[in-house]
């Protein structure tokens, strides 16, 4: 059920925004662990989002994630040499697009 | 919004504009795939309004899973949110529905704006904010309306999400001098993938992770 999943989904992500607020807003006494989580989780997640991105990749398959591979290394260097997000995205996936819908 | 504060943020917003445009393109083709519409896109997109998550979702909805399912892997993977509202708790001094929106709509990309200038105003922040909101929702109805106008060939859309992570990983990768915590999420992340498979492992990650980073940074700071 579609409509449930939504409220369900809209409701812990409002709740995690909102919490912050509730606890700390004003006070101006954020425990000392939780700032240093907050200050090195971002980059973990990021690297955790981009595996669970590629969870599926078909490393032992026919293209052995070729696609997935070519994919990933050109929005990342692309990123490196131009500092430009959109422009790294689009080549990224257009190339990716290109690989799996022509070459394998 | 007045008209002047528009002119001095709408320039701020263009990458958010295209980026997100991109993005919810991509997310409202993947939600018209499996079946849904725009009033399902709308729904997603204003309430949630998460990016990683709403793909997320679509995997979910694809596997049938259940609420719980839903819920924890919300809390894990918006759970970085909190962060971000860590970081804003001083500066958002608004009240009533203004504080609403503002605690609602701070996503990766609008905090990235908000955060990086310490004298925008309120009400700069609040038009920055509501700007990249409306630019999501657009993007993700128009990904509807395109994927019902013409048959595109859009296998391998999703990557988008993909790209757009692996451009923030390296766009932190390059601004910060301690590759520690990135490293322990790529290595807790494939140990986990390969020990509980693609379906289970991003709770277990999470978990891990966390405890391991309070490890770390506890320590280092001692």
């Amino acid at each position: 059920m579609i409509y449930a999943a939504i409220a369900v989904t809209a409701a812990v992500t409002i709740l995690i925004r909102f919490l912050p607020f509730w606890l700390f807003s004003g006070k101006g006494e954020v425990p000392a662990p939780l700032v240093r989580l907050g200050a090195v989780l971002p980059p973990a997640i990021m690297a955790v989002l981009v595996i669970y991105c590629l969870k599926d990749m078909p490393l032992l398959g026919p293209s052995h994630a070729l696609p997935e591979i070519l994919g990933v290394l050109v929005t990342s260097a692309s990123y490196v040499w131009k500092r430009n997000t959109l422009l790294s995205i689009a080549a990224g996936t257009l190339l990716y697009m290109v690989l799996v819908q022509t070459v394998f | 919004m007045r008209g002047d504060t528009l002119r001095k943020v709408l320039p701020k917003t263009i990458p958010v504009f295209i980026g997100y445009l991109f993005l919810g393109i991509g997310f409202g083709i993947l939600l018209k795939e499996i079946g849904y519409g725009f009033f399902e896109v709308f729904l997603m997109s204003f309430f949630i309004y998460a990016g990683s998550m709403q793909f997320a979702a679509i995997s979910l909805l694809k596997a049938g899973a259940s609420l719980g399912t839903f819920a924890l892997t919300t809390l894990f993977v918006n759970g970085r949110h909190f962060f971000y509202g860590l970081a804003m708790a001083d500066r958002y001094k608004e009240k009533g529905w203004r504080k609403a929106l503002l605690v609602h709509e701070l996503t990766d990309e609008t905090f990235a704006l908000v955060s990086s200038e310490e004298d925008m105003t309120s009400e700069e922040r609040l038009a920055v904010s509501l700007l990249d909101h409306s630019y999501w929702v657009l993007g993700s109805l128009l990904g509807v309306a395109l994927g019902t106008a013409f048959p595109i060939p859009s296998e391998g859309v999703e990557f988008v999400m993909t790209a757009f992570f692996v451009t923030v990983f390296t766009d932190q990768w390059l601004t910060r001098k301690d590759h520690i915590p990135a490293l322990c999420g790529l290595f807790t992340a494939i140990v986990c993938r390969f020990l509980f498979g693609s379906g289970n492992f991003l709770i277990p990650t999470m978990l891990v992770l966390t405890v391991i980073l309070l490890f770390c940074s506890g320590r280092k700071k001692a």
